[in-house]
Formats: structure tokens, C-alpha cells, sequence
């Protein structure tokens, strides 16, 4: 299965009688990097998880390109997802963690990914080391490589700056420009928005589970963010 | 990805897991040791078992570690999201369970592996006496208490009071287990050993075990998605 867009279509989510979405519509295409804005609780979270499958919208649809939203093993092999914690194993090593993920993907020849994986990471010299003897940006560098390792078409990523360093941060904005120029598709919610200002391509802005209009040019992206959210 | 190499993958995650922190098999081997050891002092007078109480010390000592194991298999995906990570793979979810219930039985094996020479030795129970029996009733009731546990770990793994309810949710449906656990191996127990009970017994836990995991693996996937 392969697709070149991620489309919502009036999608809402209710958690009981809390709306956490209502009527959501936007689209992103390949070679796209889209920033997901809005302040803490406005359904940046909801989104993610409905665009990785892992939530079905109370109301509407998401289309991947041509396909519905169900969560097929063949639309799941497609996605990757970083999110606010880091789906690793402490106890097992770095190289055990992306193995087991490869393995579950079958990724033909996981041993020379993994290692490739680690060497993006920086990571190579502690791929036998288990994972909770990490600083949190080692865990954050070798979460995205496991997101990245089954290549996937649309990169979903859930606040992925929080806890990285300057070096680290650059280094997983490369890795996103290079997903773009690969015909990825990137969906990143977050609140660095210094960091992603110049990187993304457009931001959409959520407000009590709802997209408000943004200016789509002049200033800053926190300047226009702060405009569409006044 | 084919069905069984997914189970395996899974499964052989979680052995790996356990065998570097040793955590699971640890604390409920020595619960179920504690458990047994408390029971000899109540019920073991004069070096003399009372007569009857050994099956069922048994398979309490057997219900309260699996429990105990099942809550922290899954307190262990629950910590860092890793079960989100394993249903966003593209394996199959009846596979994620499949390989999560494999994983928890053979954990559970290796402490009936102590237990039962124990109970056999503080109880004077003569529990090898017929060794095949005892075995069929120790795997097919461990697979039926592992199979619904197995099921509502998973569907409690996000809740608040998971520890709270994952017994009251147990219990009550393993119960036809237990109790067919019991009377089967004190059937084989008794003075005059009763082979066609025990039989009988054990063809029930099967049924069960076919109903619940059928029941299981229809359903893992909806209790789990959200």
C-alpha cells in the first residue's frame, strides 16, 4: 500500500462528552512538512494518534491518498510515529530495541539497517548498551531512527524536540528535510516553533479541538501563530 | 509478516526483557513460595497434611502469582508505551496476543517447575503419580487463566485502578478453571484415584480454554485499540 496524501475530513473526536476534535479538515501532501500548532490540550495529541491509526474519529475520515482510514497491517508498515514517550525497551540495548522493531516490520536485512540506524543516531559505540543507561536525547535520537526505519511514507511526530540538544535538534530537522525530499509526507506538532520557523512548509493551528485561520505569510511563525490564536 | 514468526518475535522480546531483569519470575516465584509456606503452617499438623488441601493450595498459590506476573508483565509495556509501539507495527493484534499469553505461560511453567515439588513435599501430596494427567491439567488450566488475563491486562493497561481490577475481572470468569483444576488433580490425589474424574475434569478445562481463547483473540483487538 502507498499513498501521496493524508487527508482529514471533518474529523471529531469525543473522549465521553468532552470534544477533543471538532470538524477537523486539512490535507497534507508528499513532500510536505506540516506543523501542527496550538497551546497544551488542543487535540495536537488526538490528531496524531487518529493519523497513526492508532484512534478512529468519533465523526469523519481520514484518507490516506485513495485508502480509508482502517488500520490494516499494510497501512501501518507505511506510518511512523515518535511520540511523547519513546516505545523503547529499557532493558534491552539499542540494537535489541531496533531489531525487535525491524523484525516485527520484516525489514529484509535488519542487521545492516540497525546498524545504519545507529550510525545516524550517533549511537554505534553504545549499540550494546542497554537503553535506560541513555541521556534523554540518546533515547530521542534512537526513538526517531526507529520511527525511520521501515521507511515510512508519512512521519508522525509528537513534540520530538522536547529534551534534545542544538546538536540533535539540527540533526533530526536534516533528517525530516531529508524524509521531504524523499516524497515523505511529515505531520509535526509542537511548541518550538523557533525551531520548525523556515523548516515546515505550512502550520496548521488548533484551538479547542478546532483549525483557526493563520496568515500564511509575513513575520515570524510565532508572530503569525500568535495572530491566529488572537 | 507470517502469523507465527510475529508470535515469537513477540514472544521472544518479552523472555528477553525477563531474562535481563529477572524482575517477573523473582518476585512471584517467591510470592508463590511465601504462599505455600504460609498454607503448610496452617494446614500441616504434626508432619501430617490435612487430607484434601493440597490441590487447592496448589492452584491459589497458582491464580495469585499469575496475577501478580500478568500485572507487572504488562505494568512493563505500560511505562514507556511500548504496547503502542507493538500495535502500530504492522503484526497482526490477534499476534501481539498470541505472543504477550506465550510469553506469560512460559513464566508461569518455570515457577509451576518449583511449586509443584513443593506442594508435593510440604503437602506429602503424591502429585507424580500420574505424571501425564497432572501436566494436562497444569498446562490447560494455566493457559485458561493466562488466556483472560492476558486479555484484561491489556484492556487495563491504561486505566488508573488497573491493580484493583484486574482480579475483580479475573477471578470471577477463571473460577470454572480453578475449580475444574482442583477437583481434577484431587482426583488424582485421593487414596483411590479416580482416573475417569480426572479425565473428565480435564476435557473441561479444555473446552474452557478453547472458549476463551477464541473469546480473546476476537476481541483483543477492540479492547486494545483505544
Amino acid at each position: 500500500m502507498d499513498f501521496t496524501s493524508l487527508s482529514f475530513v471533518n474529523v471529531s473526536r469525543s473522549y465521553g462528552r468532552r470534544w477533543a476534535l471538532s470538524r477537523v479538515s486539512f490535507r497534507c501532501n508528499a513532500g510536505e512538512i506540516v506543523a501542527l500548532l496550538g497551546a497544551n490540550g488542543a487535540g495536537k495529541s488526538t490528531l496524531i494518534s487518529i493519523a497513526a491509526a492508532l484512534l478512529t474519529p468519533s465523526t469523519g475520515s481520514v484518507r490516506y491518498g485513495d485508502h480509508e482510514s482502517r488500520s490494516t497491517p499494510a497501512l501501518r508498515q507505511r506510518i511512523g510515529v515518535v511520540g511523547h514517550d519513546l516505545y523503547l525497551y529499557p532493558e534491552l540495548s539499542a540494537k535489541e530495541n531496533l531489531t525487535f522493531y525491524g523484525r516485527l516490520h520484516s525489514l529484509p536485512d535488519v542487521g545492516a539497517r540497525v546498524e545504519a540506524a545507529l550510525g545516524r543516531a550517533r549511537l554505534s559505540d553504545r549499540g550494546d548498551d542497554p537503553v535506560q543507561s541513555f541521556s534523554r536525547g540518546m533515547r530521542q535520537r534512537l526513538t526517531l531512527e526507529r520511527a525511520l526505519l521501515h521507511d515510512p511514507r508519512l512521519l508522525l511526530l509528537d513534540e520530538p524536540f522536547t529534551g534534545l540538544d542544538d546538536a540533535s535538534t539540527s540533526a533530526l530537522v536534516a533528517r525530516l528535510l531529508e524524509l521531504k525530499t524523499r516524497g515523505g509526507i511529515v505531520l509535526v506538532a509542537t511548541h518550538d516553533l523557533e525551531v520548525v520557523d523556515g523548516v515546515v512548509d505550512r502550520a496548521v493551528v488548533l484551538r479547542d479541538g478546532r483549525v483557526v485561520e493563520m496568515p500564511g505569510s509575513g513575520g515570524s511563525l510565532r508572530e503569525r501563530f500568535r495572530l491566529a490564536g488572537s | 509478516m507470517p502469523f507465527l514468526q510475529a508470535i515469537w518475535i513477540v514472544t521472544r522480546k518479552d523472555l528477553l526483557v525477563e531474562f535481563r531483569s529477572r524482575e517477573v519470575v523473582y518476585t512471584t516465584l517467591f510470592f508463590a513460595v511465601s504462599v505455600l509456606l504460609v498454607f503448610s503452617f496452617s494446614f500441616v499438623r504434626e508432619g501430617v497434611a490435612i487430607e484434601g488441601a493440597a490441590p487447592g493450595i496448589l492452584w491459589v498459590a497458582i491464580a495469585f502469582s499469575g496475577t501478580l506476573a500478568l500485572g507487572r508483565v504488562f505494568e512493563r509495556e505500560r511505562q514507556n508505551e511500548t504496547l503502542r509501539g507493538l500495535l502500530m507495527s504492522p503484526a497482526e493484534r490477534p499476534a501481539v496476543y498470541l505472543g504477550k499469553l506465550l510469553g506469560i505461560l512460559l513464566l508461569l511453567f518455570a515457577v509451576e517447575i518449583v511449586i509443584v515439588p513443593l506442594v508435593a513435599f510440604l503437602f506429602q501430596a503424591p502429585l507424580f503419580r500420574h505424571p501425564v494427567l497432572l501436566l494436562g491439567l497444569l498446562t490447560t488450566g494455566t493457559l485458561g487463566f493466562a488466556a483472560v488475563g492476558t486479555l484484561f491486562s491489556a484492556m487495563l493497561v491504561r486505566t488508573r485502578s488497573r491493580d484493583v481490577l484486574l482480579p475483580l475481572l479475573l477471578y470471577p470468569i477463571t473460577v470454572p478453571v480453578m475449580i475444574a483444576g482442583v477437583r481434577g488433580t484431587a482426583a488424582l490425589l485421593q487414596a483411590d484415584v479416580d482416573l475417569p474424574m480426572a479425565r473428565a475434569w480435564l476435557s473441561m478445562i479444555v473446552f474452557f480454554d478453547v472458549v476463551f481463547v477464541t473469546l480473546s483473540l476476537w476481541t483483543f483487538e477492540a479492547v486494545v485499540a483505544e
